[in-house]
C-alpha cells in the first residue's frame, strides 16, 4: 500500500466536503474491494475517507412495497434481515451468496454497486428489480446507473446514500461462481411484476451487468423456463477467460436464466 | 499395545501452541535491530539486463542498502544448486545453466530476482524499489514445451541450444518393441499432467543474522530440511562454513516439497545481513510464492499399454515431455527420471518397460518437487492407460486390473525396483466392497433420472517411498546420501530427548516419535521432548520429504533407542549386582530374568550419570546413544482408491459423491495422524483433478498469480472420505514402516478422471477437468451418442 | 500517523500508527500477537480471521484505524487462562490441524459460525461456511468434524451433559 492520509466523516455532508476538496481522494466503506485493490499497489488515493462512521447511513426499512437498504449496510444485514427475507427473499439469499461471511461482515451494498465490479452480483438485483440509487445529489434509476465495467452514473464527489428496491410478486438470483474467485461467473436475477419481467445477467458481459431483453420477451408472455427453449445468449461480448470462453458464459446465461426461474415459481 | 505407544491415536502434542495462536513460525520471529527486504522481480519472462541503476532507491531515507547480482559476483558468492546428475541416452551430463540468486545479465522468468532492497521497513523497500531503473532488451519467451526444442526458439542457456536439459531413457527398448510388434491390443493415450503450484499456507521466509564478534551466521528459514541448507548454503554457494553458518527452521506451515530446495531469496538474506550489519527479513506475499515457489508436475506424455488376446499386460511405452522452468532447482532434475519411470510398473505384472524422458527449459517458474513427486505422474500414466485399455476390450476395470495384478513377492520390475511385499487384491476387494461396487448401476440410473451422470474411477497406486539407500541413489547421480540420523539422550531423571534428522511441518512428530519411544521404553509421551529442525542442535540429518520420516527416521531412532537399552542393561547389571546376560528389558523396567528385582528406565538413567556403581573404566557413564539409518530398499505403500462423481451436463459441474480408500501402509504408529495425511494428500490430488492448474500466456505471464484465479481446494469442493487400511509389514526396515504422507496425492487424480471419463460414456477429458471442459467434453459425448 | 484505541482481548490499547496499517500488521507487529496469521494478498485465505465487535473479519482487509473504539478478538484472546475454548478443544480432539497455519483463523471463523447458525450444524453448512478459510493439510475433513463437535459443545450446558 502507498501512503495516504486517514480521514473520518461523521456525516455525509462532510464526507462530501472532504472528496470535494481532494480529487485523489477514496471513499472507504467496507474496504472489501478497495483495500486489496490498494494492497497491490493498484489504487494510490492520497486520502481515504471512512464513512464507517457517518450517522445513518446503515439500516433497513421497508416503504410500503419498497425495501430501503442504506448504502453502509452490511451484506451479512441484507441476508439476515427479517425485512428483506420477507419482501425480497432473493434479494437475502444473494447477499448471502457474496463472498465468504467474513467479507458479508464488512462488505456493504454501497460499495458494491458503486464499485460495478462485472462480477458483482448486487447489480444484477439492481437492474432486474429496477432500483433506485439514491445519492446525495440525486435519484437514479438503475436502468440509468450502471454504464459498463467499473462504470456508473456517480459524478465526482458523488455518494450513494442508500437503495431503494420495489418489491417482486416472483424473483429469484440463479449464480454459477467463478470457482476459483467465488464471484459470480454467471449470475442471472429475475424478477417478475404484474405482466413485466426484468432479467439481469452479471458475471457474463465485458460491458459489465446487462439485462438480457430476448429472455425477457419470451418470459413476459409466459414466465416459465420453457419459454426460454431456443432463446440463447450470444457469445459476441462475452469475457473470455482461463474460466471460460465467451461461449461457455453465453451458455451459462441461458441455463442460469433456466434455473433462476425455475427457482422463482418455486419449483 | 499401551495408550500412548505404537498404534494408538494419540491427541497430538504439538497442537496446544497452535490452537492457542503460540506457533512460532519464521514471520513471527522479530530480530533485534531486523530490516527488511524487498525483491525486485523481472516483469519480463526473458530479457536481457542492459542497465541497472539503484542509486535513487539507495537514497531513499531509510533504506540500508541495495544489493544486485553484481555484488554477489563481486563477493565470489556462488549459484544455486541442483543435486542430481542426470546423464542423457548419449551419455552426456544434464545441461545445468548458471543460477544466480540474483540475476547477472540476463532474466529468465517473470519473478526472476533482480535485486534485493534492503530498508527500516518493508513499505519503504518497496517503494524505493519502484526508483530501481532496469533498462530490458527484451527477448523472444519460450513457454510453450514443445515449442522449445524446435527450430528456431530462443536460447535460455547457452550450455543447452535446443533447451533441452537431458534426453534420458530407462528400461529395455528392443525388449518392449518386440512385445509391442506380438501384441493384439494397443492402447494408446496422450497426457498432460497440468502444472502446479504447492501451496503451502504458510508463505516462505527467512531471516539472515550476522555476528560480527564470532564470525557466524544464522539464517531462521521455513525448510523442509535445515541441515541440507546448511550443506549447500556453505558447500556450494560458500555462505561461510558449515560450522560458522547456523540454520533453524522453527515451526513450518506446510511444504508439500517447496520447502525442500534452496532458494535464492534465504540465500540473499544471509549474505546480505553480514553486508548490511543487522538482520535482514523478507516474508514472501502470496503472489511472490506463485511467481518464484518452485511449481510441480507440468508434463507432456505419450503413453502406450501393450496386451495380449486375453487382457494381459505385456509390454508399456512412455515418452514424456517435462517442464523444468527456466533453471533447475535443487532436486529438479530426479523428478522426472529417477522418481517417475521407475513407478510405471504400478501393481501390474508388466514384462518390459521403456520410458523416455527429455527435459526442457522454458521461461516460467523452476518445477521441482511437488507432493508425490513423480510418482503421481507415473500414476496418472498408468491408470489413466489401465483404466483406458480395459474399457477398449470391454472388461471390468476392476477384474482387468486384478488379472494383471503382481502376486508374487518380491517381485523386480523391469524399472529398478523390486517391490518387497503387497497384497493388492486385498485392498481392492475392500475397496469395492466399501464402495459398493454393486449397487453402482442403481445409482446411476438414479442420477440419470434426475439428468445427472454418474460415474466411478478406480486408482490402483504404488509409490516409492522411505527414500533412499544411499549407495543406490549415489549411482543414479544424487548427490547425497538420504539416510537419516537420531540422537536419543536419557536424561537423569528417565525424561529422554530425541534429536532428529526429519523436519516436522505438519506431521505431527512430536506425537509420533514420542509414541515410538514410548513404546520401547515404557515412559509416558509426556516424558518425551522431540528436538529438530535446529542445526547446533542435531547433529545432520536429510529432512522430511518422499515420505521417508517414518521408514527413515524413526528407523534411526529405533535403532539409538536399542543402543540406549542395551547400555541400560548394562548399568542395570550394575546395580542389581546380576550379569548383563540375565537383565531383561520390558515395560520400562530392567529386571534379572527369574528374580523379582528389577530398576524401572528412570532409575537405571539415575545410576548411568551418578555412576557410583560402577567403574568409568569398565562403562561410560551416561545415557546417550546416536544412530544413522540407512534404509536396504525404498518402502512400497499401496492401495486402491474409488472416486464417484455426479456431473451435471448442462454446466459441467462434478461433484464428488463418495471417495474410498484403502491403503496398505505396513505398520502405523499413529492412525489418526496417518488417516489425517491421507486426506489432505486426497484433497491435493483432486486439486490437481478438478480445480487446480498454473497458466502461463503466451508472453510468459503467469495468469493464475493469486487465489483469485489459482482455484485451491475449499471444503465445499470436497466430500468426508471413508478411509480403511490393509497391512502388510514392511520387511526392510525395524518398524514395518512404509510412510503415508504422499499416497492420496498420487492416488487421486487418476480417480477422478477415470470417473468422469466414466459419466462421459469414456470421453477423455484433461486436467484440471474444469467445469467449462466437462461441459465440452460432456457435449461432444452427447453429439457422438446423438451420431450413432 | 493516526491514533487509534481500541480493546484486543480484553485489554486496551492506544497506539499512533500509519494509517496503511492494515488489523492483521497492528495485531501482529505492534501488539506482537503473532497467532493471527497472513496467507494471501487478495482477502480469500482467511488465516488473518479476528473477530471485531463479535463479528468474524479478515484483518489483513481492516485498518487498523478503522477499528478505533471496536473490541478485537484475536485466537489468543479464546482460550480463559489454561483452559481451552470449547472449539480449540474440538480440533485438538479430531485432528483439526496439522501445520497449524491456517488453524488460528478456522478457529476463529467457526466460533463466528455457531455464533449465528447455532450449535448444530450438519456437514453441508459447515463447508458452505468454511468458504473463506482454505487449508491446504487437512482436506478438511476432520475440521468439518471438529466444528461439528465443538458447536455441539459451545451450547450451554453442554460442558455438564458431557460431564454426566
Ligand atoms: C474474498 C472476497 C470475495 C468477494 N466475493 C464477492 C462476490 O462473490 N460477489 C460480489 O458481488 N462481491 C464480492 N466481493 C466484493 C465485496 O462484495 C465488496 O464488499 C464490495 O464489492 C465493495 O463493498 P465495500 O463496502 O467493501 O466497498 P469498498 O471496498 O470500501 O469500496 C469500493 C469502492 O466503492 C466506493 N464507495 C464505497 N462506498 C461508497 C458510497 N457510499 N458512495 C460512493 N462510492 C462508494 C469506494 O470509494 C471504492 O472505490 C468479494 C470481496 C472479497 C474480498
Ligand atoms: S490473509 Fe487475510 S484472507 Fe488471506
Ligand atoms: S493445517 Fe496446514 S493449512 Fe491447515
Amino acid at each position: 500500500m502507498y501512503a495516504f492520509t486517514y480521514q473520518r466523516a461523521k456525516t455525509v455532508r462532510q464526507a462530501a466536503g472532504l472528496l470535494a476538496k481532494n480529487a485523489d481522494a477514496k471513499l472507504l466503506a467496507g474496504g472489501q474491494t478497495l483495500l486489496p485493490t490498494m494492497k497491490q499497489r493498484l489504487a494510490s488515493p492520497s486520502a481515504v475517507i471512512d464513512l464507517g462512521k457517518v450517522e445513518g447511513l446503515a439500516g433497513i426499512e421497508r416503504k410500503g412495497r419498497t425495501v430501503v437498504i442504506g448504502a453502509m449496510t452490511k451484506h451479512s444485514d441484507v441476508a439476515t434481515s427479517a425485512i428483506v427475507r420477507e419482501a425480497i427473499p432473493a434479494l437475502a439469499a444473494l447477499a448471502d451468496g457474496i463472498g465468504d461471511p467474513a467479507v458479508r461482515n464488512r462488505g456493504t451494498i454501497g460499495g458494491s454497486v458503486a464499485n460495478n465490479d462485472p462480477s458483482a452480483d448486487y447489480p444484477a438485483a439492481c437492474l432486474a428489480l429496477g432500483a433506485t440509487i439514491v445519492t446525495n445529489k440525486r435519484k437514479i434509476p438503475a436502468d440509468a446507473f450502471f454504464q459498463g465495467m467499473f462504470a456508473t452514473a456517480l459524478d465526482e464527489g458523488e455518494i450513494i446514500v442508500k437503495i431503494a428496491f420495489p418489491a417482486a410478486s416472483k424473483a429469484s438470483y440463479a449464480k454459477f461462481p467463478n470457482p476459483a474467485s467465488r464471484y459470480a461467473m454467471v449470475g442471472v436475477f429475475v424478477a417478475k411484476r404484474g405482466s413485466d419481467v426484468r432479467v439481469a445477467v452479471t458475471g457474463a458481459s465485458s460491458d459489465g451487468v446487462f439485462r438480457w431483453s430476448a429472455a425477457e420477451e419470451a418470459l413476459r408472455a409466459r414466465f416459465n423456463p420453457k419459454s426460454l427453449e431456443g432463446v440463447s445468449a450470444k457469445a459476441d461480448g462475452m469475457i473470455a477467460d482461463i474460466h471460460g470462453s465467451a461461449e461457455y458464459r453465453a451458455h451459462l446465461v441461458g441455463v442460469m436464466t433456466k434455473r433462476a426461474v425455475t427457482a422463482a415459481l418455486g419449483k | 499395545m499401551s495408550n500412548t505407544g505404537i498404534g494408538a491415536p494419540v491427541r497430538r502434542k504439538e497442537d496446544f501452541r497452535f490452537i492457542t495462536g503460540q506457533g512460532r513460525y519464521t514471520d513471527d520471529i522479530e530480530r533485534p535491530g531486523q530490516t527488511h527486504a524487498y525483491f525486485l522481480r523481472s516483469p519480463h519472462a526473458h530479457a536481457t539486463i542492459k542497465k541497472l541503476d539503484v542509486s535513487a532507491a539507495l537514497a531513499t531515507p531509510g533504506v540500508v542498502g541495495v544489493l544486485t547480482g553484481d555484488d554477489l559476483a563481486k563477493d565470489g558468492v556462488g549459484g544455486l544448486i541442483c543435486g542430481w546428475m542426470i546423464h542423457s541416452k548419449d551419455g552426456s551430463p544434464m545441461k545445468a545453466g548458471a543460477h544466480p540468486a540474483l540475476a547477472q545479465g540476463k532474466v529468465r522468468y517473470v519473478g526472476d530476482h533482480v535485486a534485493v532492497v534492503i530498508a527500516e521497513t518493508l513499505a519503504i523497500a518497496k517503494d524505493a524499489a519502484e526508483k530501481i531503473a532496469v533498462d530490458y532488451e527484451t527477448l523472444a519467451p519460450v513457454v510453450d514445451m514443445n515449442a522449445a526444442t524446435g527450430k528456431g526458439a530462443a536460447v535460455i542457456h547457452d550450455v543447452a541450444p535446443d533447451n533441452r536439459v537431458y534426453d534420458w531413457h530407462l528400461g529395455d527398448k528392443t525388449a518392449t518393441d518386440a512385445a509391442f510388434a506380438k501384441a493384439k491390443h494397443v492402447t494408446k493415450l496422450d497426457l498432460v499432467n497440468n502444472r502446479l503450484v504447492p501451496n503451502p499456507m504458510e508463505t516462505r521466509a527467512a531471516i539472515g543474522e550476522y555476528d560480527a564478534g564470532n564470525d557466524a551466521f544464522t539464517l531462521y528459514t521455513t525448510s523442509q530440511n535445515p541441515h541440507v541448507a546448511r550443506l549447500v548454503l556453505s558447500a556450494f554457494i560458500g555462505i561461510a562454513p558449515e560450522h560458522k553458518l547456523r540454520v533453524i527452521a522453527p515451526d513450518v506451515g506446510g511444504g508439500f516439497g517447496s520447502k525442500i530446495f534452496i532458494y535464492a531469496e534465504e540465500t540473499v538474506c544471509v549474505w546480505a545481513a553480514k553486508k548490511v550489519g543487522r538482520p535482514v527479513k523478507w516474508t514472501s506475499d502470496r503472489t511472490e510464492a506463485f511467481l518464484s515457489d518452485a511449481h510441480g508436475r507440468d508434463h507432456l506424455t505419450h503413453a502406450e499399454l501393450a496386451l495380449d488376446d486375453k487382457g494381459k499386460m505385456l509390454a508399456m511405452r512412455v515418452h514424456t515431455k517435462a517442464n523444468l522452468g527456466a533453471y533447475l532447482s535443487t532436486f529438479s532434475s530426479c523428478v522426472p527420471t529417477y522418481l517417475y519411470a521407475p513407478l510405471l510398473s504400478g501393481q501390474y505384472d508388466i514384462p518390459a518397460i521403456y520410458c523416455e524422458v527429455e527435459g526442457i527449459y522454458t521461461n516460467t517458474a523452476p518445477v521441482d518437487a511437488y507432493r508425490g513427486a513423480g510418482r503421481p505422474e507415473a500414476t496418472f500414466v498408468v491408470e489413466r492407460l489401465v483404466e483406458v485399455a480395459a474399457r477398449e476390450i470391454g472388461q471390468d476395470p476392476a477384474a482387468f486390473r486384478r488379472k494383471n495384478f503382481i502376486r508374487k513377492f518380491p517381485h523386480q520390475t523391469p524399472v529398478i525396483m523390486a517391490y518387497d511385499v503387497g497384497d493388492y487384491a486385498a485392498s481392492l476387494d475392500k475397496a469395492l466392497d466399501l464402495i459398493d461396487y454393486k449397487g453402482l448401476g442403481r445409482r446411476k440410473r438414479d442420477s440419470a433420472r434426475k439428468g445427472k451422470l454418474r460415474g466411478l474411477g478406480f486408482s490402483a497406486y504404488i509409490e516409492a517411498c522411505g527414500i533412499a539407500p544411499s549407495a543406490a541413489v549415489g549411482s543414479l547421480g544424487a548427490g547425497v546420501g538420504l539416510w537419516e540420523s537420531a540422537e536419543v539422550r536419557g536424561n537423569p531423571v528417565g525424561t529422554v530427548e530425541v534429536l532428529t534428522g526429519s523436519h516436522s511441518h505438519g506431521q505431527g512428530h512430536e506425537t509420533t516419535f514420542a509414541q515410538l519411544v514410548s513404546d520401547r521404553l515404557g515412559i509416558s509421551i509426556d516424558q518425551v521432548a522431540i528436538v529438530h529442525g535446529d542445526t547446533d542442535k542435531v547433529q545432520f540429518g536429510m529432512g522430511t520429504y518422499g515420505s521417508r520420516s517414518g521408514a527413515v527416521g524413526m528407523s534411526a531412532i529405533a535403532k539409538a533407542l536399542d543402543k540406549v537399552i542395551a547400555k541400560g542393561k548394562k548399568v542395570a547389571a550394575y546395580a542389581l549386582e546380576a550379569s548383563e546376560g540375565d537383565i531383561e528389558f520390558k515395560d520400562g523396567r530392567f529386571s534379572v530374568a527369574g528374580t523379582d528385582k528389577s530398576l524401572a528406565f528412570g532409575e537405571v538413567a539415575l545410576q548411568a550419570y551418578i555412576a557410583h556403581k560402577f567403574s568409568g573404566q569398565e562403562l561410560e557413564p551416561g545415557l546417550k546413544e546416536g544412530a544413522f539409518y540407512d534404509p536396504t530398499n525404498f518402502t512400497f505403500p499401496s492401495g486402491v482408491h474409488v472416486c464417484e462423481v455426479e456431473i451435471d451436463p448442462e454446466t459441467g459441474v462434478t461433484k464428488i459423491d463418495r471417495w474410498v480408500a484403502v491403503d496398505d501402509f505396513g505398520v502405523v504408529i499413529n492412525p489418526m495422524i496417518v488417516e489425517g495425511q491421507v486426506h489432505g494428500g486426497i484433497a491435493q490430488g483432486v486439486g490437481q483433478a478438478l480445480l487446480e492448474g498454473a497458466h502461463y500466456d503466451a508472453s510468459g505471464q503467469l495468469v493464475t498469480a493469486s487465489y483469485m484465479d489459482y482455484c485451491m481446494p475449499r471444503a465445499d469442493d470436497l466430500p468426508s472420505f471413508r478411509v480403511d487400511h490393509t497391512t502388510t509389514p514392511c520387511p526392510s526396515n525395524p518398524l514395518g514402516i512404509k510412510g503415508c504422507g504422499e499416497a492420496g496425492a498420487i492416488a487421486a487424480p487418476p480417480a477422478v478422471i477415470n470417473a468422469i471419463t466414466d459419466a462421459l460414456g469414456h470421453e477423455d477429458v484433461a486436467m484440471p477437468a474444469t467445469p467449462q471442459a466437462v461441459w465440452r467434453a460432456a457435449q461432444k459425448a452427447a453429439r457422438l451418442a446423438a451420431a450413432e | 500517523m493516526t491514533t487509534v484505541t481500541m480493546t484486543v482481548n480484553g485489554k486496551s490499547v492506544t497506539a499512533n500508527v500509519d494509517p496503511r496499517t492494515l488489523l492483521a500488521q497492528f495485531v501482529r507487529e505492534h501488539l506482537r500477537l503473532t497467532g493471527t496469521h497472513v496467507g494471501c494478498d487478495t482477502s480469500q485465505c482467511g488465516a488473518c480471521v479476528v473477530h471485531v465487535d463479535g463479528r468474524a473479519v479478515k484483518s489483513c482487509t481492516t485498518l487498523a484505524v478503522s477499528c478505533d473504539g471496536a473490541a478485537v478478538t484475536t485466537i489468543e484472546g479464546l482460550a480463559n487462562g489454561a483452559e481451552l475454548h470449547p472449539m480449540q478443544a474440538a480440533f485438538r480432539e479430531h485432528h483439526g490441524l496439522q501445520c497449524g497455519f491456517c488453524t488460528p483463523g478456522m478457529i476463529m471463523a467457526a466460533v463466528d459460525i455457531v455464533n449465528r447458525k447455532g450449535h448444530v450444524l450438519d456437514e453441508h453448512t459447515i463447508r458452505e461456511e468454511l468458504e473463506g478459510n482454505i487449508c491446504r493439510c487437512t482436506g478438511y475433513h476432520n475440521i468439518v468434524k471438529a466444528v461439528e463437535a465443538g458447536a455441539r459443545a459451545m451450547a450451554p450446558g453442554a460442558a455438564a451433559i458431557a460431564a454426566e
